[in-house]
């Protein structure tokens, strides 16, 4: 009972690029403008739900060979890992650090270990969301 | 380095898996055996100082803000036990790696969890502070309730480890509750100090903390009437009950027993306590021992038995403090026979708990009605059974001998104890020491006797019988040896070890080892003591002969009056049976009901502290105009809930859901709130997927169209949530009781965390803890998801979706 979805996978094969960019983009901007770990990952798990509806879990696992349990594992190691660093610093646990640097091609930038942190939660948002969807689609 | 001693094997542990993975031509307890061998060498340097009375101590901080350090303090007591440990813990190792093959066993956790062990009793004969003494102890419970269960495929492995388990962790909590009681009169975390600080006994606690002490001791030494679990706990592997349940761990409460002797020796209730119960474990597991049919079981009572006696011996040497120069006198003897026989008992138990192993081992069996006459296959293991046994049962050129005639002196001394009550009752004593003795000799020869001698029945055997490997034989031997070794040295023994330990469990006699002036004689004329070890070897003799008429008499008491149909009743009728009956109650397997309850207990909750604070306040002043577009969204927003309730079919409801979602990430939008708004928008997108994906699930709605019956429970509920939800709304828009704190974040957002989105550096800084938590849990959550659809149970999972 496979339905031709000609029009649905196209248009979806350019839409995901769309989303993936976005969903960085939102990820780096939520520091200033509105965004975050936590939408970026959210909108990054829409983009591959997307693949998943238009073709199958089988290709999409093909496509991108994740296993979204190791992603959740390195997002908290990430997370937890940026929160306790500075204990080796003999600073209070979660510290963050910041500094204005200038790179090359960006120009002036901030960085911000909370970045980091960030990623983590990034991480794990994808790896949760994923894990779920994917187990409850593989289920038959 | 001292400190850092006791950790060693936990240490060397870890390196165990790998060793086992990679290495499997060698047998893993080669490695190990290294460990209690250089440890044993270890300690012994230390002999040389405490001989004169000098200890040695280190320490090493833990959590220096709460005053609690590991102390290493070893004196003369402790490093007793700590060579007992290493030394009894080398020959098991030894024994053990022919004892369980490298090929079928799980010799990794075996080991770790024997060294885990390892580190636990050192840790516990050695620590001078309460709380890691206490720590320690509790470790030594969990190591036995994992190495008791090692065979965990069997049930009664597991049964017999959860008993010890529970009766030896409830003690050690109740001696918790006495350590801390004792801590806080003597006012020092330090037993050394404890002990320094002279008479606690005018202080509030001092019987309570003394009470529960002792819970602790009992329970761990398998005193009456907490022995029952020993029994159960033959189910470990030989070399652990050779080693755990004989020789060390369950002389961790003679050992805290000892050491809290000179604290507690003013109080008569000790006294009468320890060697009250002691006396009576003593007469109680030798009548039982003889009663039993496993060689192990025989053997675990006599080790309750020998306990008891031992037990016993520190009571009476507690006596010492009342009596006016003591160590001139008869009562000098019972501390230094305590000790005495602690170190006898240690060589003689050992051994024969390995004979008992390698007769399971070479035979299939360990009943004794079908065992019989295997002196002549062999006769290795027979010659170090007897030697075991004799020294027992206290038979002369063997140290039990020399032990036991001093357990009698000191028994004898109880007569002329003329306090608490003793002038009356003291006469008990001698008296129950001696029909234990006797008991104690059936027992011996029942266990030699039946296994040994008699007729050979090779067709009850489950597998040929023949001698073990030499390998196997070493450690009884060399246990063997010991045993006759020391009763022709028994004063060497007496001046490098127990004098030292003697001198701490009595320091209120004496000041250095040296003046205890205790000299063991094999031959001390024709006294008292020899005599009634005449007549304990006759009328033990007598009884053997005549065992198989009278054994028959144990059957005479109702197993339903015994102690373990108690522990049965108390653990399966009370906790198991009435636990889950209670739990039935309310926990329906309805996830409806679960909700009710929550949404319940919520409401009450809410409602009730509004009402009770009287903080219910709606003030419409500073509310804002409502726009034509809001009613619109409103509208949108009710319908779209109104469709999800009643819709037909399921796809209708899922998509009235979504509406709803997308309608509530407008109000943000209008709010000013893009972050909500973004996050409400995605996440509704997922979850409508995530619907479609789970749509293959799900029930088809009746196709016999139920109506669904108006439910008042229900409908009060829904109903009280929706009105407690626009309360609160409604008054905490109302009325502002503190300050809001934006207005910090937004001074601060860019000058202290280097941002410009508030709302993402409260979740990555200033509310950084609660993202951590939330992704944890949020990992949490997917892993659960993962484990029970991929591992779901049979056909339970279908009833639940209904």
């Amino acid at each position: 009972m496979k339905a031709n979805n000609l029009i649905l996978q196209f248009t979806s094969k350019i839409i995901f690029f769309i989303i993936f960019f976005f969903a960085v983009h939102i990820f780096f901007a939520g520091h200033y403008t509105p965004g975050g770990g936590f939408v970026g990952g959210l909108l990054m798990a829409s983009a591959i739900v997307l693949l998943v509806i238009s073709f199958d879990l089988k290709t999409v696992q093909t496509i991108l060979p994740i296993n979204y349990m190791y992603m959740t594992a390195t997002g908290l190691i990430v997370a937890v890992g940026t929160a306790a660093f500075p204990m080796l610093l003999n600073k209070p646990f979660f510290t963050h650090f910041f500094d204005y640097f200038t790179l090359p091609l960006i120009g002036k930038t901030s960085l911000h270990t909370a970045a980091l942190f960030d990623l983590g939660v990034f991480l794990v948002v994808v790896g949760v969301t994923m894990t779920i969807i994917q187990t409850i689609g593989e289920d038959e | 380095m001292q400190v850092l001693a006791i950790f060693i094997p936990v240490i060397v542990a870890i390196a165990l898996p790998f060793l086992f993975k990679k290495i499997r031509a060698i047998h893993t307890g080669w490695f190990v055996l290294i460990v209690p061998v250089a440890l044993f060498l270890y300690y012994l340097t230390f002999i040389n100082d405490t001989k004169d009375g000098l200890s040695a101590i280190s320490k090493l901080e833990w959590i220096p803000s709460l005053d609690i350090a590991f102390t290493s303090y070893i004196d003369g007591l402790s490093l007793l036990f700590s060579l007992l440990i290493t030394g009894i813990g080398s020959l098991v190792v030894l024994y053990s790696i022919f004892y369980l093959d490298k090929t079928k066993e799980k010799l990794h956790n075996f080991y770790i969890y024997l060294l885990m062990f390892m580190t636990a009793m050192l840790g516990v004969v050695q620590s001078d502070h309460v709380i890691t003494l206490y720590l320690f102890w509790e470790l030594t419970s969990i190591s036995s309730f994992l190495l008791i269960a090692y065979w965990s495929d069997r049930d009664a492995s597991r049964f017999g480890a959860l008993k010890s388990m529970m009766i030896t962790v409830a003690g050690g909590l109740l001696m918790l509750g006495g350590l801390l009681l004792l801590a806080m009169m003597g006012g020092s975390f330090s037993i050394r100090e404890l002990i320094a600080a002279g008479d606690l006994s005018q202080g509030n606690y001092f019987t309570l903390a003394l009470v529960l002490i002792l819970l602790g001791a009992f329970t761990k030494s398998a005193q009456f009437p907490f022995y029952i679990w020993l029994p159960d706990a033959m189910e470990a592997p030989t070399p652990v009950s050779a080693y755990l349940h004989s020789a060390t761990m369950v002389k961790a409460g003679i050992y805290l027993v000892a050491r809290m002797t000179p604290v507690f020796a003013v109080s008569d209730v000790w006294i009468w306590l320890v060697a009250g119960v002691g006396i009576l474990t003593l007469t109680w597991g030798s009548l039982f021992a003889a009663k039993q049919t496993d060689l192990k079981a025989i053997l675990a009572f006599s080790t309750v038995s020998q306990l008891g006696l031992i037990m016993s011996l520190l009571g009476v040497s507690a006596m010492a403090f009342h009596v006016e120069d003591a160590a001139g006198t008869i009562f000098k003897y019972a501390g230094f026979a305590a000790i005495f026989h602690l170190i006898n008992h240690a060589t003689f138990k050992g051994g024969l708990f390995m004979i008992a192993g390698i007769v399971d081992h070479e035979t299939g069996t360990r009943d004794i009605r079908k065992l019989g006459g295997l002196m002549s296959i062999m006769p290795i293991s027979f010659t170090v059974a007897l030697i075991g046994s004799l020294s027992m049962a206290g038979v002369p050129l063997l140290n039990g001998f020399l032990s036991k005639e001093m357990f009698l002196t000191a028994m004898l001394s109880v007569m002329e104890f003329d306090l608490f009550n003793f002038e009356t009752f003291g006469v008990l004593f001698p008296v129950l020491a001696f029909i234990a003795s006797v008991f104690t000799f059936v027992y011996s020869c029942y266990f030699v006797g039946h296994t040994f001698l008699g007729k050979y029945k090779p067709e009850s055997l489950p597998q040929k019988a023949h001698e073990a490997p030499i390998g196997m034989l070493i450690s009884p031997i060399i246990l063997a040896a010991l045993v006759i070794i020391i009763f022709w040295i028994p004063n060497t023994v007496g001046e490098w070890l127990i004098k030292p330990a003697v001198m701490a469990v009595q320091p209120f006699l004496y000041t250095s080892p040296a003046e205890v002036m205790v000299e063991v004689s094999a031959w001390h004329g024709f006294n008292t003591e020899l005599q009634m070890t005449l007549g304990i070897i006759i009328l033990g003799l007598l009884l053997f002969m005549t065992l198989a008429k009278w054994q028959k008499a144990y059957a005479i008491w109702p197993r339903k009056l015994t102690l373990n149909s108690l522990y049965d009743f108390v653990i399966f009728a009370i906790f198991e049976r009435g636990t889950e009956n209670f739990s039935k109650l309310y926990m329906t397997n309805s996830i409806r009901r679960y909700l009710i309850y929550m949404f319940g207990a919520i409401i009450v909750m809410v409602i009730g502290t509004l009402f009770i604070k009287d903080a219910f306040v709606v003030d419409w002043d500073s509310g804002s105009p409502i726009a034509a577009y809001e009613i619109t969204l409103i509208a949108v927003l009710v319908i779209g809930t109104l469709t999800a309730l009643f819709g037909k079919s399921r796809i209708t409801s899922i998509i009235g859901l979504g509406a709803v979602g997308y309608t509530v990430a407008l109000f943000f939008v209008i709010f000013n709130a893009p972050d909500l708004a973004l996050t409400q928008l995605v996440i509704e997108t997922i979850s409508v997927a995530l619907f479609l994906l789970a749509f293959y699930h799900l029930p088809k709605l009746g196709r016999v169209e139920e109506r669904v019956r108006f439910q008042l429970g229900r409908a009060i509920i829904s109903v009280g949530v929706g009105v407690m939800v626009t309360l609160i709304a409604l008054s905490a828009h109302s009325q502002k009781l503190v300050d809001s704190i934006s207005s910090y974040y937004k001074e601060t957002v860019y000058s202290l965390a280097g941002g410009g989105n508030i709302v993402n550096v409260i979740l990555v800084d200033y509310r950084g803890f609660d993202t951590m938590f939330e992704i944890a849990v949020l990992a949490i959550a997917g892993m659960g998801i993962f484990s029970m659809i991929k591992l779901r149970m049979g056909k339970e999972k279908k009833n639940e979706s209904q």
